[in-house]
């Protein structure tokens, strides 16, 4: 089963790359406006060749990296607060669930203007895009900690933060992690559009280059990069993550 | 340590009225003493071990040990639960080291009891295992090692078997049996198994269906360890039995059973902290 359905996806993506190269071959359209898909790969060579989608990919992954890591903290503080204290939930609970619904793009106005053409308006965005995410997942997870839990956490002596730091946020950590993934998606999306808006080094500043040289192999292949990317980090880093502490959590079954 | 239930009433307040649990309990344990609380299901004997335990407060009369009302959860009084309760981020070793780790016990130290009472239960090699590989059996021993690890002079066990197959129950009720004689604690035992009750303790003490009174109690002189098909254990079950069986059958026909131990763990989840 598991067999056939690998080379059902294989014959479809080769087929369509071999319907993409005929089309080219044909020259249905102009060169500009459709590469053929060796065109794109001789690009994507030679960007990592000499450097530039190298340098482009350090920059955009520094900058997710930072914003992540800022996003994932707060928003795990944010989300056990908001978690525990019912006036916090009832106030600041509100205000995450409104603003969630905005776009993180829609932040780059205010953050153009506080911080300027910079670095740090570029991470607030990025920031803004995983921080509620991860808030409001956090926060469902606590709310939604086994009261068998508590219970014998209680009974065994836990009291005050080692209660918070032992055994609700253990608890909570499948649904984090949910909220985590979730997040870093956001982040990754907010991040090219914030990259594309405002021209420094980076994958988004690659895509609006091409754009401006009419190189539509470069657009292409740097899109190929950005799914990549997205793909690997899902498929290498959360995902393994979320089903090794499912299992653990005994939630698999 | 000694423990004394007087005149100890709780009704839970709920959307839809007033639902009593207890009626009334009066009982005194003595030091060492293994008491088994027995009667039908969702009686309200859940919910006076929660009482006992501090997880819950009575609405009515007090609760003593050793003369003194006990006040909030104490690591002198430590439960078990139907469902063990392990920690599924917590390795075997670190489950049974929680509690010391919670009142403060050097790390040392830690380690040292820990492993005694790993070993008391068998599952000396199985410290670096984690809960989703143990059985359900196995889940309760580390359960039993990780409440005695604190050294409680009261265990409170509810129902701990109750989700066992009979081979692994029968296994633990001898296991139990030596680890009661070994460590002298005083343990309160719930169940509404009544040749378990009878295997399991000195005195069985039966609770009329919901709201929960005491009915009657039975001492059990049997010598130790029992079996649970041994004729005496039999008969004296039988005995019990038709004592409760009315009860039972009111306690079926009560749709708000179900309701009342679904109340009960909602109310002790939301006021925990």
């Amino acid at each position: 089963m598991e067999i056939r359905k690998v080379i059902r996806t294989l014959g479809f993506l080769i087929a369509l790359l071999a319907v993409w190269q005929s089309l080219a071959i044909l020259e249905v359209y102009p060169e500009y406006i459709f590469p053929s898909p060796l065109g794109v790969l001789q690009t994507l060579a030679r960007g990592f060749q000499n450097g530039r989608f190298v340098i482009g990919i350090a920059s955009s992954m520094q900058r997710i990296l930072i914003g992540f890591g800022i996003s994932a903290i707060l928003g795990v503080a944010f989300g056990l607060a908001l978690g525990r204290q019912r006036w916090l939930n009832d106030t600041l609970g509100a205000l995450v669930l409104g603003l969630q619904t905005l776009p993180s793009i829609c932040w780059l106005p205010i953050a153009l203007l506080w911080f300027g053409l910079s670095e740090t308006a570029i991470l607030f965005v990025v920031v803004m895009g995983a921080l509620l995410a991860i808030t409001t997942a956090t926060e469902a997870g606590v709310k939604n900690t086994p009261p068998l839990y508590l219970r014998a956490a209680r009974n065994l002596g836990a009291r005050g933060w080692k209660l918070y730091a032992l055994v609700i946020l253990p608890a909570a950590l499948p649904s984090i992690l949910t909220g985590m993934k979730l997040g870093w998606s956001f982040a990754w999306r907010s991040l090219m559009a914030a990259e594309l808006l405002y021209v420094s080094l980076g994958l988004g500043q690659l895509l609006t280059m091409g754009r401006e040289l009419n190189d539509m192999s470069q657009v292409i292949a740097v899109m190929i990069v950005i799914i990549a990317i997205g793909l690997l980090v899902d498929r290498a880093v959360f995902a393994p993550l979320e089903s090794r502490v499912r299992e653990r959590w005994g939630l698999n079954s | 340590m000694k423990l004394e239930i007087r005149n100890v009433g709780k009704t839970f307040q709920s959307k839809s009225g007033a639902i009593t649990a207890i009626d009334t309990a009066t009982l005194n344990v003595r030091a060492g003493e293994f008491v088994c609380l027995l009667g039908p299901s969702g009686c309200g004997k859940s919910t006076l071990l929660n009482l006992i335990a501090g997880l819950d407060k009575p609405t009515r009369g007090e609760i003593l040990m050793d003369g003194k009302p006990i006040g909030n959860t104490g690591t002198d009084r430590v439960m078990i639960f139907q469902s063990a309760a392990l920690f599924p981020w917590l390795s075997v070793f670190d489950n049974v080291k929680f509690g010391l780790n919670m009142i403060g016990v050097p790390k040392p130290e830690r380690q040292v009891i820990a492993r005694r009472y790993l070993a008391m239960v068998h599952l000396a090699e199985f410290e670096n295992a984690f809960v989703h590989e143990l059985s359900g059996g196995m889940r309760q021993r580390v359960a039993i090692a990780r409440a005695l690890a604190l050294d409680p002079a009261v265990l409170l066990m509810d129902e701990p078997f109750g989700a066992l197959d009979a081979q692994t129950r029968d296994l633990l009720h001898g296991e139990l049996q030596t680890i009661w004689q070994a460590t002298c604690k005083t343990i309160l035992f719930v169940t509404h198994n009544v040749r378990e009750a009878v295997v399991l303790g000195d005195r069985v003490v039966v609770f009329s269906a919901r709201p929960a009174r005491i009915k009657r109690e039975w001492t059990v002189d049997l010598p130790r360890p029992r079996q649970i098909e041994s004729y005496a254990v039999v008969d004296l079950a039988r005995d019990i039995m038709q004592t409760l069986k009315d009860d039972v059958l009111v306690s079926q026909r009560d749709n708000d059973a179900q309701r009342l131990s679904e109340l009960e763990m909602q109310m002790i989840g939301d006021d925990v902290l």
